[in-house]
């Protein structure tokens, strides 16, 4: 699950972490009094950001400075009429705009290939990680969390001086990936990514310089927000496509593509192949589904309901292999969503394994059109499909 | 011969008294795997499996009444890490997860348990592993439904669990058996990896080919292949990899299969199989055909 940039801002504080003295406003007016009360404390500039949940928002023009509290105004009402990517933007973030030195990348993440928590530094922040390990893959350096003890101090200090810190920056941003690393653990976050870490001035401090975490971004593990329920809550509802919501809040895994071949598969595997094969015989699936491990005739129903809701669906197929999930269970599901739809839209079944001999009695009596093989099936959806107009 | 499983295993399964493990016990005790015990803290006393199995509070104990030294999890999600470290804790080498949806800085937790005691683990979220027998009766772990085997000679890995089936099904009415097939898992962090499972392949003289059936994201697949075209030129190879057609950025059920940016791509995979020798599939239905062409001749 994502969350924005001024949740992540809310989290690294909570844990400590130096941020910005920032506030969301939803409205022109309340980006005007987060302003107001910024300027009083001696800001001379504030930057007023657009909370999206998709990457190049600056581009889109919605990062934007303001000088006063009427210009925040007027700057955050031309943000909150802005829609980037899709999304129309809802709140802002208003902080006091930085002067910053340099930039610094610092991350934690769960990483694959070492099994671990790694966290990744590179003094050349302010730009995507990507980009850096494309062009110059040693200016990345790495450590890879201790599975029980979290970054442990020489650790930190190994990433702080591989990107060229000392002294006081050095303990400050030691201070830092360790937190990044305990945030990470404590609330289930597979990213805390920080960039950029900014060097700011600090005249007050023994080098003159500080660090602040100035924009940072996590997501956390689908699999561990039922613990976390205040984690969960800052889930955007209303980014999320309200089929989408159905999908998840029934457990089926459902992503919704451009194509016209609605796809009732279980098991990711398989529901992936499923939609290579549709691809490979001519046609363009509608979306990919599973319906998980051991669904009954509700959820066959329910995901039934789900894959009709995309208008460009001219066809459907149905792929089951049993083993858990029985097939007689998938047929009467089926049977039941046909006797519900509104709209009629041809659809071929295939059900092997578990209870396939009492399913295909079900089918034959339901009239229903078969396939043995997943060739098959492929074919004839996407022959029914064209037929209805479709790719 | 096979791998990981076969007639020596001696399986404890944890979780047994819940529905999943009670039902899928008694699919593997009448495919013929040994079942001596199960745990479920705070049952232990009661007998399971129609009153033929013993139920511990602790893995510790069912490993020294019963000699127990493997282990099959069935236990929900929020306890399945802990589970998993339990069994390496108590001297079970070989640690077979069945459980979907552990939280990932659960594992990386269990896993570091895991290595330090010096056992394999297979999953999480994985199918688990059979080795078929002769009269439909062999040894197997897990959910895989055991109707769709055949014994023989061909190795099967694969991240997915119906997939596999779909694949295995497919090998079976072509005549062709398999030494065992197993399922990692489609976890981003899993404890035995495609490289490891070719590994113990390429040390079990009874199998005379492989079938690998990969997926979209990371890169296991990738260096599996690295490694099989260094240490596995005798055997014929074959592969099939889900996701061609997959959007970048949407994780595909599994939360593994995710293609990021230009990494975890199929056809990435798909080149760097057939760089070292594999024959890849363009459907799984071909794999008994690609078999053949590999150079494997039916026994």
């Amino acid at each position: 699950m994502k969350i924005h940039e001024a949740e992540a801002r809310e989290l690294l504080a909570r844990a400590g972490l130096p941020v910005p003295d920032a506030d969301v406003a939803t409205t022109a007016a309340g980006a005007r009094a987060i302003a107001e009360r910024l300027c009083a404390t001696g800001v001379p500039q504030v930057v007023i950001k657009a909370q999206v949940l998709v990457g190049g928002r600056g581009k889109a023009g919605g990062v934007k400075l303001a000088t006063s509290p009427s210009e925040a105004e007027s700057t955050a009402a031309a943000i909150l009429a802005l829609t980037i990517k899709d999304l129309p933007v809802r709140r802002v973030l208003v902080a006091p705009a930085s002067t910053i030195i340099r930039e610094i990348y610092l991350a934690a993440l769960i990483d694959r290939a070492t099994r671990g928590v790694l966290v990744m530094a590179s003094a050349a922040g302010g730009m995507e990680i990507e980009v850096v390990a494309a062009k110059d893959p040693k200016a990345i350096v790495r450590e890879v969390a201790h599975p029980h003890g979290g970054l442990l101090p020489f650790q930190a200090r190994r990433l702080g001086f591989g990107i060229g810190l000392r002294g006081e920056l050095l303990k400050q941003f030691c201070v830092i990936a360790a937190g990044l690393v305990k945030i990470a653990r404590e609330s289930d976050a597979d990213l805390v990514e920080v960039n950029p870490l900014a060097v700011v001035p600090a005249p007050e401090l023994p080098g003159g310089e500080r660090l602040i975490c100035l924009d940072a971004k996590v997501t956390f593990d689908d699999s561990a927000l039922d613990r976390h329920p205040d984690l969960a809550a800052w889930r955007d509802a209303d980014s999320e496509d309200p089929i989408d919501r159905e999908a998840r809040e029934q457990g089926i895994s459902y992503i919704r593509l451009d194509g016209s071949i609605g796809c009732m598969v279980n098991g990711a595997g398989l529901a992936m192949t499923t939609l290579d094969l549709v691809t490979r015989a001519g046609g363009t699936p509608a979306n990919f589904l599973d319906i998980g491990g051991g669904a009954r005739a509700d959820k066959v129903a329910a995901a039934m309901r789900i894959i009709l809701a995309d208008a460009g669906v001219k066809a459907i197929l149905v792929n089951i292999f049993g083993g858990i999930t029985r097939g007689d269970e998938v047929a009467k599901g089926l049977i039941e969503a046909r006797a519900q739809q509104e709209r009629i839209v041809p659809m071929v079944v295939r059900i092997v394994g578990t209870n396939a001999a009492e399913a295909a009695v079900l089918l034959r009596e339901g009239g229903f059109e078969t396939a043995a093989s997943l060739d098959e099936a492929a074919e004839k959806a996407v022959a029914l499909a064209a037929a209805g107009g479709g790719k | 011969m096979s791998i990981l499983v076969d007639q020596h295993t001696r399986l404890v399964v944890q979780g047994l008294t819940g529905r999943e493990g009670g039902f899928h016990a008694g699919q593997m005790a009448a495919y013929g795997t040994k079942i001596v015990a199960g745990v479920t803290p705070g049952r232990g006393g009661e007998m399971s499996l129609d009153g033929t199995v013993p139920v511990f509070d602790t893995v510790r104990e069912a490993v020294e009444k019963t000699g127990a030294n493997t282990s099959c999890i069935f236990v929900p999600a929020a306890g399945a890490a802990d589970a998993i470290a339990e069994a390496a804790a108590s001297g079970i080498k070989t640690i077979f997860c069945i459980t979907e949806g552990i939280p990932v800085h659960d594992m990386v937790g269990a896993l570091a348990v895991v290595q330090q005691y010096g056992a394999r683990l297979i999953g999480p979220n994985c199918p688990g592993a059979t080795t078929p027998g002769v009269n439909g009766l062999g040894a197997k772990i897990g959910i895989i439904p055991a109707s769709i085997h055949l014994p023989g000679d061909v190795g099967v890995v694969s991240r997915s669990g119906t997939l596999t089936y779909e694949a295995v099904q497919s090998m079976t009415d072509a005549g062709i058996g398999q030494s065992t097939c197993l399922g990692i898992g489609g976890d981003p962090i899993i404890g035995t990896t495609f490289r490891d499972a070719l590994e113990l392949f390429a040390a079990d003289p009874a199998t005379r080919a492989l079938v690998l059936i990969g997926e979209i994201g990371g890169s296991a697949e990738e260096e599996a292949a690295a490694w099989a075209g260094e240490h596995l030129k005798h055997l014929p190879r074959v592969a099939f990899i889900a996701g061609r057609a997959a959007p970048e950025g949407r994780r595909m059920g599994h939360a593994g299969a995710i293609v990021s940016g230009a990494s975890g791509r199929a056809i990435d995979k798909i080149a760097a199989l057939e760089a070292a020798g594999f024959k890849v599939a363009a459907s799984p239905t071909e794999l008994p055909r690609l078999l053949i062409e590999a150079g494997y001749t039916k026994r």
